[in-house]
């Protein structure tokens, strides 16, 4: 049983590993490219939000603080342009992991939707920060060093460094699912209070939680702008980022390891696709529309749950005596 | 006999209601100790206090000599006080031994947290154990989601068990619950009691209650008002002056028990 699921992940990778081999027009290799950070970013955001049921909107912070890092230390290191640049990845998740501590220890202080609120707020003060200092070029961005690989070359590398970031984030998030660390994650989204009671130290797993996906957020950002060579403030400190991690989350199905990929796969792939053939920047929000509409009325918990159910006879076993025993599932009183 | 817990001059108002006025309390080592009154009378404000849920304006908690007021529930849950509460309250998405895992001690940090294993050997034989204990060893790999009321509770009473606290707090864990599993709930704290575990608990059920505990509090608008065996406080005409402004069902079960 194992050896089969080991094997369906050993396929996966081996077909992103020739995608780029097989499919050799560069468009299909960046569409690739943005599609596996899309990959990184979601499985990371799963990794606090997701088994923590605290739905973070700020995900942008540690995406943009990746990229600023990445743009900000190879022009004032006078890096070589190239190669080299890529070991500035892992630092701009460490930069974001600094951000992070002080963005958690203040936002998780607040139980579920006032988070969500405070995330949002932190992001626009960031947002708004990248766009007024000056050591961040304000709204004009900021040049990176001007990589010169060929037009036909230029996205291969980026897309393996983004498929080795891929495989190692779905790593971290599936050790974290299988640690006691993780399980005290899923505890905290069924019942704080309670897990409280039964000795979890709740804030520090929730703030070693979200540091943790702040690391892996950042260094997918990071490699995003040295893809660009050029990052703007409105692109990197994204609103349509943030919300968009959390609804490939969701699609995949939340708190599951293999949702986020899914998800992701689906939603960026579409885009970039929908967008480049059609020229129209906006098509995908219809696909968009439609598909989180079929998700919503007939698999609210995602796909991947979805077709665990459909496959599953102990999960169906369950479902019948879930319908049964409805009441009380959720208790509560002080 | 040695007081285990005890909780001293706890005052505790919300907004302009006192939900606890003054209340003493002291549980002796090894017994069982009910606490009853009318509803609305603070036993689970008290319970809250006790277990660092609820901070009070005033007074003391003492744990085996420690003073403990105001810790927090997670660092009252590693000193040796498990709690269960009114409406169960398990992790309903996780499975039954998960919930179990959950509970389960280890003094550690974060970091080694992330490493270990969520379930080990000698933690899932443990929680095994206990499940055993309680008779739902066989609900183990079910989501604990479609459990139906009374396995919650037995399942509450076990993941509570897993860290071997030295007192056990029970907020009514015969409440909603059928006869046959009150009488089976009733022996696994004695067969528990018997062990050298300490109980406290809160219940409506006056048989359970004077059935099983071995010393009685009555308490009323936020205080304790009687202390004593069963048998003693059940006849306290303070007893039936406080039970006689609430439900006339309920003055009727202390006088006949």
């Amino acid at each position: 049983m194992l050896q089969k699921k080991n094997l369906w992940w050993l396929l996966g990778v081996a077909l992103m590993v020739a995608f780029p081999l097989v499919v050799k027009d560069p468009l299909y290799t960046s569409i690739g490219f943005f599609t596996l950070v899309f990959m990184a970013c979601a499985t990371s955001w799963n990794m606090f939000s997701g088994y923590s049921g605290y739905i973070a909107l700020g995900s942008a912070v540690f995406y943009g603080t990746g990229a600023y890092t990445m743009a900000l230390v190879s022009i004032h290191a006078n890096m070589a342009p190239g190669a080299a640049m890529f070991w500035l990845v892992p630092l701009g998740g460490l930069v974001a992991m600094v951000v992070a501590l002080p963005f958690g220890w203040i936002a998780l202080r607040v139980r579920r939707h006032t988070f969500v609120v405070i995330t949002i707020a932190v992001f626009f003060i960031f947002q708004l920060g990248a766009s007024n200092f000056s050591f961040t070029g304000g709204t004009s961005g900021l040049a990176l060093p001007f990589i010169q690989w060929g037009s036909s070359y230029y996205f291969i590398p980026f897309f393996y460094v983004a498929l080795v970031l891929v495989i190692f984030i779905t790593a971290v998030s599936a050790a974290v699912r299988r640690s006691r660390f993780g399980l005290q994650l899923l505890a905290i989204r069924d019942d704080e209070d309670r897990a409280l009671g039964l000795g979890v130290k709740v804030t520090s797993v929730k703030i070693v939680g979200f540091t943790l996906s702040a690391f892996t957020i950042g260094m997918a950002g990071a490699l995003y702008a040295m893809e660009q060579g050029q990052i703007y403030p409105q692109f990197v400190f994204n609103p349509v980022f943030d919300v968009s991690v959390a609804l490939m989350a969701f699609l995949g199905g939340l708190g599951t390891l293999t949702g986020p990929l899914l998800g992701a796969l689906i939603l960026e792939s579409s885009q970039q696709y929908l967008t480049v053939s059609f020229s129209n920047g906006s098509l995908y929000l219809i696909l968009f529309g439609s598909l989180f509409l079929i998700v919503i009325l007939f698999m609210p918990q995602g796909i991947v749950v979805y077709l665990r159910d459909r496959l599953s006879k102990k999960a169906e076993l369950d479902r019948v005596a879930m319908k049964t025993n409805d009441v009380a599932i959720s208790g509560g009183t002080n | 006999m040695t007081v285990l817990l005890s909780a001293q001059n706890i005052s505790r108002s919300f907004g302009g209601l006192k939900a606890l006025n003054n209340c003493n309390l002291e549980v002796e080592k090894g017994s069982i100790t009910g606490l009853i009154g009318p509803n609305g009378s603070g036993k689970t404000t008290l319970f809250n206090v006790m277990t660092g849920y609820v901070r009070p304006d005033s007074g003391t908690v003492t744990f085996d000599g420690t003073e403990i007021t105001g810790e927090e529930p997670d660092k009252v849950f590693a000193r040796g006080i498990g709690r269960t509460f009114q409406l169960t309250r398990i992790f309903g998405r996780m499975t039954v031994l998960e919930n179990m895992l959950v509970a389960t001690q280890h003094d550690e940090g974060w970091l080694r947290s992330m490493t270990r294993s969520k379930s080990s050997t000698v933690d899932v034989d443990n929680a095994m154990e206990w499940l055993e204990f309680v008779g739902i060893a066989r609900l183990a790999t079910l989501q604990a989601g479609s459990l139906s009321y009374g396995q919650r509770k037995l399942l509450e009473l076990a993941y509570v068990l897993v860290a071997n606290p030295d007192v056990i707090l029970l907020d009514e864990p015969a409440g909603g619950v059928n006869l046959t599993l009150i009488n089976q709930i009733a022996d696994k704290i004695r067969t528990l009691n018997a062990q050298g575990k300490t109980f406290l608990i809160v219940e409506h059920n006056m048989e359970f209650v004077m059935n099983l505990c071995h010393s009685v509090t009555v308490m009323n608008q936020g205080s304790n008002l009687v202390s004593g065996k069963p048998a003693e406080v059940r006849t306290n005409p303070l007893v039936l002056d406080a039970y006689l402004g609430g439900d006339d069902e309920e003055v009727e079960e202390v006088v006949n028990g």
